[in-house]
């Protein structure tokens, strides 16, 4: 008899499948009008429950089905953010999906598939584990961009991400086999037992490229930071309010822990590359958003620009610089959610707007919003005392420690250039002319996920360790082992 | 042994004839007939080798699905054959080349094997051992208990595309005439059958 294996560490994500696939049951067998209500509701429940079953199965490092599946206190700090924004997007996204004849029960579905892949990706430790998390992920991904099937925008925008991201899984297994093909196995563990700096083979070294090249495609660093800003745009705003935070997270947590894993004694192979890429980003994060007028394009190259922030903790390659990656990304996930709950009040006689001019006047029809926008907004810019300013500063910290002085002095300049669009957006809420004013925000949950992101932007400061704590236990659980 | 030799010649045989007819049959539909041939051929000769897992999958998946796809496609499309062929002597010689660089790739790939040392180690240490199971007992086992969590994941992901499918896709009409069964036995004769006293030579 072969006895079972152990599981018990992936409960959360055999839950979530489970939930998942009694969803459709439920979605299915409800009458059609309630179906989109119900299984949201039961979806919000389902992913709030892993979110327990997360902590309930807690750090300390745990293998399980066959040392396929890792969880440490990195897994359980990234599976909380990706729950945290996988959540708050279902709850923003209620009111928008009505209105805008998307309420199909698939909708929630799709999403607890998705954030499925991404714990499974967070908990990845094998290749191949690694390959089937991102698929899932990116699969369920895919459809929710053309979800508004009736919209060529929408459609559009998910054939883009479709394609390119089909090309990027295409690299990314070609490098896993180059990295099998000249070392033997796919196994975390033994390749990072097996690399040990010396002497590394070139094909090895041409496989870890691609796989950087795939992974940077899915946290949309430049170069392939291409598809991005139409995909964005294209996809309803809910979505992209989604892809904005969840995935983004689940990707880096990915790139993190490949590189800093199984190759992390090559740090100085890659760590040339992960510079480069991240000067790219923050880069043109900060110019390409001077020019424009959307402000979910905006948003995009917004995000580019903070990926490459984040990556320049991990161009450190050291304990500290994955500290201040893991607490940027959790500011990154507060603030971004806060903005998206603004962009998805957006709402003129009940039509949606995207432009930053219909921003104007909002100071005098709608102070509240204002307020709170501009607090994210200076909080994007990294301007103290808002909780931006502590993610940049952690980073900063940690490249300059690790002497990477050119690559710290970079991105200093355009954190300032890219102050200049953030900024500008509180001066036309403030300074012009008033325009057609929004309509009243709609659904609790929206105004509620403003509150709570614009205030904990705001008093961040008062509680740091509330989020160094667990960020420096997690950075200590991958740099333990 | 003469058995196995005969069956082996007989086998190989029909595959080289139908793939040569596989690319001479002038009607595209007799040439996936062919092709279909040439798979189940080729399966005979993976189950004398003793891989009967592989024999089975060519012929669930290549003639039960992709074979049969290919003969919906040449029956439905109308394509024109002798059109598609007019180039043919123009591109003989870029189809040689490619041949050829297949044929290379091939013999490298065969002498990499032969020639290598630790070729005879390899190949002495299958895991399980070929005498205990067969091999499609020894992939379940693998399959099933140490890649048991990719199975699964690669389950999500297919049910993933196939909702994936039907939501993009599916739309309600409105007009649609369905058979509903119950409503069909419910009726009862009284509403529908009537009876008619016809006289004769008037008509109705």
């Amino acid at each position: 008899m072969t006895e079972l294996p152990v599981m018990m560490p992936a409960s959360p994500e055999i839950f979530l499948a489970c939930a998942a696939m009694a969803m459709m049951m439920v979605g299915v067998f409800v009458k059609a009008e309630n179906a989109y209500r119900v299984v949201s509701t039961l979806a919000i429940v389902a992913l709030v429950f892993a979110g327990g079953l997360v902590l309930h199965v807690g750090g300390g490092r745990q293998e399980a089905l066959f040392g396929f599946f890792v969880v440490d206190d990195f897994a359980v700090f990234m599976k909380v953010l990706i729950l945290i924004g996988s959540v708050v997007a279902l709850i923003m996204s209620e009111g928008y999906v009505q209105r805008e004849k998307m309420d199909r029960f698939e909708f929630p579905i799709l999403v607890t598939f998705a954030t499925l892949g991404m714990l499974m990706m967070v908990s990845a430790n094998d290749l191949l584990s690694l390959y089937i998390g991102l698929e899932l992920q990116s699969l369920s991904l895919y459809v929710v961009a053309s979800f508004q099937r009736d919209s060529i925008r929408s459609t559009e925008s998910g054939l883009k991400y479709f394609v390119l991201g089909a090309l990027s899984s295409g690299l990314l297994l070609y490098g896993c086999s180059l990295i099998y093909g000249f070392s033997g196995t796919t196994q975390f563990d033994t390749l990072a037992l097996a690399l040990t700096g010396d002497d590394t083979s070139k094909g090895l070294i041409v496989g870890i490229v691609f796989l950087i090249a795939a992974l940077a495609f899915k946290v949309s660093a430049v170069p392939f930071h291409m598809w991005t800003p139409d995909v964005y745009e294209g996809a309803p705003t809910p979505v992209t309010a989604f892809f904005a935070v969840a995935p983004k997270i689940a990707a880096m947590a990915l790139f993190l822990r490949t590189m800093l894993g199984p190759f992390g004694d090559l740090v100085a192979d890659w760590g040339q590359i992960i510079w480069l890429v991240s000067v790219a980003s923050m880069l043109l994060g900060a110019f390409a958003a001077i020019a424009q007028s959307n402000i979910k394009r905006l948003m995009a190259y917004s995000s580019i620009g903070h990926i490459g922030y984040a990556l320049m903790g991990l161009a450190a390659g050291n304990e500290e610089g994955l500290k201040g990656v893991l607490i940027y990304l959790a500011i990154y996930l507060i603030m971004n959610v806060g903005v998206f709950a603004c962009i998805l009040s957006m709402k003129v006689q009940n039509r949606m707007v995207e432009n930053i001019t219909d921003l104007a006047g909002l100071g005098k029809s709608n102070p509240a919003m204002a307020v709170l926008l501009m607090v994210l907004m200076f909080s994007m810019a990294g301007i103290p005392p808002m909780a931006g300013f502590f993610g940049k500063f952690f980073v900063f910290m940690a490249a300059l420690n690790a002497e990477l002085y050119a690559l710290a002095i970079i991105g200093a300049v355009s954190s300032v250039v890219g102050a200049f669009y953030y900024l500008r957006i509180i001066k036309i809420m403030y300074f012009d002319e008033p325009v057609e004013a929004f309509d009243k925000v709609e659904t609790m949950g929206l105004r509620g996920v403003m509150i709570v992101s614009g205030l904990l932007t705001a008093v961040l400061f008062i509680y740091l360790p509330g989020i160094t704590d667990p960020a420096t236990a997690a950075a200590a659980s991958l740099f333990g082992g | 042994m003469v058995v196995q030799a005969l069956a082996f010649y007989l086998f190989a045989a029909v595959t080289v004839a139908c793939g040569v007819m596989v690319i001479t049959a002038r009607n595209p539909v007799h040439a996936v007939l062919f092709l279909i041939l040439a798979f189940f051929n080729a399966a005979g000769l993976f189950v004398l080798q003793g891989a009967e897992f592989l024999a089975m999958i060519l012929v669930i998946v290549y003639v039960g699905a992709v074979a049969v796809l290919f003969l919906f496609v040449v029956m439905m499309l109308d394509v024109n054959f002798a059109e598609l062929r007019a180039g043919f002597a123009k591109y003989l010689p870029i189809g040689a080349v490619i041949s050829l660089i297949l044929l290379v790739e091939l013999v490298l790939l065969g002498a990499g094997w032969a020639f290598n040392s630790e070729t005879a180690v390899i190949a002495s240490s299958p895991t399980p051992p070929a005498a205990d199971v067969h091999n499609t007992e020894a992939l379940g086992m693998l399959l099933y208990t140490k890649y048991v969590y990719l199975f699964q994941g690669a389950g999500m992901i297919l049910l993933v595309a196939m909702v994936g499918a039907i939501v993009l896709t599916h739309r309600v009409r409105a007009g649609v005439k369905r058979q509903r069964i119950g409503d069909q036995v419910a009726r009862s004769s009284k509403d529908e059958v009537k009876v008619v006293k016809v006289q004769t030579g008037s008509g109705i």
